[in-house]
């Protein structure tokens, strides 16, 4: 059986990178002493797949894996398990045992169902910024009301314009008292911005891109170490399921994506 | 929240940041106001081979059991974040607390291998601790030493305040103890290390004194203090069934070096290779319980969630319950998704037996390291391995299916001629010729075979410590030599030659037998930029021997000239329980070219009898033969 298991990774574990978080959660299974499945061979390995891999650097209260079980306990009874062997900095807050495909589908992977992701990215203490608060949250509302923001898009072979500002799904400026369960850092000069945007094979838009396109339109310099990105949740579109990849591909192409519902990865 | 030492933007700009950030899967957390002592533990190389020493897990378990003490631990900085904590002027810190090394009581650095000392003096320097001992003040941590290479601490001497000699179970609470016990009555660093340098295995450089003949040999060596002990004795542990042993072990983020379970299975070799300084100096051999180690097996792969065990010790084959231990581990935890990594074992029944069950057949490959390339320099060296062993190994792993093998050689032994060298080339061939003896439809395609060969480094306390070694020019021709040979051979396309640095050589073998006048050198090469010396992109040859130059010190005096057998050798004040008479016995045998039997077979008298325990009290299997040796006590 399929067990989605679901965590938050904060503090000093912001700078372990995501082949490292899987190493690290190979081990802390083992630990934990779930009846994981290994493969066959030589080098038996588990059978482990993320949904989205979160950059060096990012702190998250929602990443997502899933591993396969021989049998399992109750999702509390296991996250327990899981709870007494973490370190600080990594907690699992969710685990759910998946249903089980019908006998002539696939299963579908957590990566494969990425459709969104929210975001809180935050301006850190100690570096200059030429805007207070205020300004800034008017000049991003403005950035945002165009209504296309073409940036020029890296990939590892090509780079290539596109249009952003229909990916970006929703924005805010959220208070100091907003999220307050969540891991995510908090600094003194209060600017920071919520957003909402697409994400996982499709389209994936970092939220780097936007902060970097928003620099240049107002005509700062963006500076990587200055903003301090927050993932705080990822979602499915259940809109889209049934639909295959191709197909979904294709409404991206002629932009005939049918209407959001976007639901957590496990619900 | 703990707060790390390096801002993000630090972190996010240098290689591996999780070097730097600790809070690894079972990390001491200790507040360290609550505790007397704070102890800084340092290997001096980077993360991922500090990491994974067991030595240091075993003190860093140890030492954190006491109450009063917190033990920390600090790994050389990368030269990309060196490079920044210069610039930045930030202070070298621990990974637990993140505070500054200097605001400890101790620092204790592991030598683990000669060429980490300009790394030794990185993290002084970076720490902001005086390098040369006698210009610390109460201010400063005590620097202790402590690993193989404390055997011979005189060329490091000036920079430790002190050296633990031995192993380390034996009596660091006495240390530490003496510590505190030194601040409540408020005595100075002068009088903890007077105090302490009455404690068994310690050594306080600064208590003695050297003086020189004109020929640059030692004439003397004198306490200069009543505290300080003429000689001091090796520090071994006994009960290895019931000493400390490291149930939660580090698990680092990283993919350490050693990424896996580490089980000790003994200490020491009965085997008496005449060059190996581990095997002396580790004397007697002491096996642990076979019951101990399986439950240490289950607790550590639990705790650590390792998917990979890994058995240590200097010669496995000679662990009594070698099957028993490694059928249980196969059967126990190979069905729990567990790789047994195995030693190097002599090839058997055995062997070939637990190797076609935990490794894929095709793709692993034998090992054997016969050392020298003909029987005589094989008996020179008392390497028991024979040429039909060999030969006979190779041939039942090649029926088993195993096709690829790795031979280990040294250049530059005593004696050695160019017939010995030739014998490498004509061993590697014979292995080959072996290989195609099997009918073709029954072989496994073609054979391939590995020879290497490292250059040999004359070590403290062993038979060879009085010999010459090979300068650079002879240890290249005798490379160019073998590769020659080689390819004279019928099956040089099946043979693979690897070969090692003879530059890198000849600095292991003048810090291996220096003396204290090196330390300048030492001091001069790591000013001029020397740093991570055994990473080869790092390696600057030569402004080691620019700095030999100016602080005039003749290479050739220390490796490439004979001892005499009444020259006073820098570590003679060690009493390393092996008699410097057993090893000049070794080496006119050596000479003599007759093999000394193991521990197991006679006692040749070496002198480990002393510490009451090991292979030195178990009944013999074989009476000895009259072989010549005297033994004693």
């Amino acid at each position: 059986m399929m067990v989605r298991i679901r965590f938050c990774k904060y503090g000093v574990l912001k700078f372990i990178g995501h082949l490292d978080t899987m190493r690290f959660f190979q081990k802390a299974i083992r630990r934990a002493g779930l009846d994981v499945v290994y493969s066959q061979g030589f080098s038996p390995h588990q059978i482990m797949s993320f949904a989205s891999p979160l950059g060096v650097g990012i702190t998250s209260d929602a990443e997502y894996l899933d591993v396969e079980l021989h049998t399992c306990g109750e999702p509390e009874e296991m996250m327990a398990q899981l709870n007494a062997v973490m370190v600080e900095g990594i907690e699992v807050t969710g685990v759910k045992v998946l249903p089980e495909p019908l006998p002539n589908q696939r299963r579908e992977t957590a990566m494969s169902l990425v459709a969104a992701a929210d975001y809180l990215v935050s301006f850190k203490d100690g570096y200059d910024f030429a805007m207070d608060r205020e300004t800034f949250e008017k000049a991003f509302a403005a950035f945002l009301a165009s209504a296309s923001i073409p940036v020029m898009k890296k990939s590892k072979k090509t780079e290539r314009e596109m249009d952003i500002r229909p990916w970006i799904y929703a924005y805010a400026f959220p208070g100091a008292e907003a999220y307050p369960e969540s891991h995510a850092e908090r600094y003194e000069n209060g600017i920071r911005v919520f957003l909402q945007l697409s994400a996982g094979s499709s389209v994936n838009i970092k939220p780097e891109l936007v902060i970097e396109a928003f620099c240049e339109s107002t005509g700062l310099e963006y500076n990587e170490f200055a903003w301090q990105i927050h993932r705080l949740e990822v979602y499915q579109d259940t809109a889209l399921s049934g639909l295959t990849r191709m197909q979904i591909d294709e409404c991206v192409r002629t932009q005939t994506l049918p209407e959001r519902k976007l639901v957590g990865l496990i619900g | 929240m703990r707060k790390n030492a390096l801002s993000d933007e630090i972190l996010l700009t240098i290689d591996k940041p999780a070097r730097y950030i600790g809070n690894e899967v079972n990390m001491v957390k200790k507040d360290p106001k609550s505790v007397d002592i704070r102890f800084c533990m340092c290997f001096p190389d980077v993360y991922e081979v500090g990491m994974s020493h067991l030595g240091i897990q075993i003190l860093y378990d140890m030492f954190n059991q006491r109450e009063d003490t917190y033990c920390e631990r600090v790994y050389s900085p990368w030269t990309d974040l060196d490079k920044l904590l210069r610039e930045k002027r930030l202070p070298l810190f621990a990974l637990e607390s993140q505070d500054p090394v200097k605001d400890f009581d101790f620092l204790g650095i592991t030598l683990q291998y000669e060429m980490c000392y300009t790394n030794v003096l990185q993290i002084l320097d970076l720490s902001g601790i005086p390098i040369f001992a006698a210009e610390r003040t109460e201010e400063d941590p005590i620097v202790i030493g402590g690993g193989p290479c404390s055997y011979n601490p005189e060329p490091i001497a000036d920079f430790f305040d002190c050296f633990y000699i031995g192993e380390g179970e034996t009596v660091y609470d006495q240390v530490l103890d003496a510590y505190k016990e030194n601040k409540r009555v408020g005595g100075s660093r002068k009088d903890y290390l007077d105090r302490i340098a009455e404690i068994e295995g310690i050594y306080v450089p600064s208590l003695y004194d050297v003086e020189y003949n004109e020929d640059g040999t030692i004439r003397s060596f004198t306490p200069n203090s009543p505290h300080a002990k003429p000689v001091i004795r090796k520090q071994v542990e006994m009960e290895l069934s019931d000493t400390f042993y490291p149930k939660k072990p580090l698990v680092p983020y990283i993919k350490a070096i050693q990424d896996r379970v580490v089980l000790e299975i003994q200490r020491g070799c009965i085997r008496g290779c005449r060059f190996c300084q581990a095997g002396m100096l580790y004397r007697p051999i002491r096996e642990r319980d076979v019951e101990y180690l399986k439950e240490v097996a289950r607790t550590m792969l639990r705790s650590s969630g390792h998917e990979e065990i890994s058995l240590s010790s200097l010669s496995s084959s000679d662990y009594s319950k070698l099957p028993e231990l490694v059928y249980f581990l196969i059967e126990e935890f190979g069905k729990c998704g567990v790789n047994i990594s195995l030693p190097s074992l002599r090839i058997d029944a055995f062997a070939l037996d637990v190797m076609s069950k935990v490794q894929d057949v095709r793709k692993s490959s034998l090992t054997f390291a016969p050392e020298a390339g003909s029987q005589r320099l094989r008996n020179v060296i008392n390497k028991g391995l024979t040429e039909e062993n060999i030969l006979k190994g190779a041939m039942d792993a090649f029926v088993g299916g195993w096709n690829k093998v790795k031979l280990y050689f040294m250049l530059g032994l005593p004696t050695e001629t160019e017939e010995d060298i030739e014998g490498i080339a004509v061993l590697s061939d014979k292995i080959a010729r072996e290989y195609y003896t099997i009918p073709k439809d029954q072989r496994n395609g073609k054979v391939a075979i590995t020879t290497s060969t490292s250059f040999f480094v004359p070590k403290p306390f062993t038979p060879f410590q009085w010999v010459r070694m090979n300068t650079a020019e002879e240890f290249l021709s005798k490379q160019s030599i073998l590769h020659r040979k080689l390819k004279e051979q019928l099956n040089y396309k099946s043979i693979r030659y690897n070969w090692h640095d003879a530059e890198l050589t000849i600095l292991e073998g003048i810090f291996a037998r220096g003396d204290r006048r090196i330390a300048k050198v030492i001091y001069d090469a790591y000013k001029d930029g020397c740093l991570f010396d055994s990473w080869s992109e790092y390696f600057h040859y030569d402004r080691w021997m620019k700095a030999f130059e100016q602080n005039q010190i003749d290479i050739d005096f220390y490796i490439h000239r004979e001892r005499s057998k009444d020259e006073i050798l820098p570590w003679d004040f060690i009493d390393a329980g092996i008699t410097k008479e057993f090893l000049w016995r070794e080496y006119e045998r050596a000479k003599a070219e007759t093999v000394t039997p193991n521990c197991r077979k006679a006692c040749a008298g070496c002198g480990a009898r002393v510490f009451h325990g090991g292979v030195c009290y178990e009944p013999r299997k074989e009476e000895a033969a009259d072989d010549g040796t005297n033994p004693v006590l």
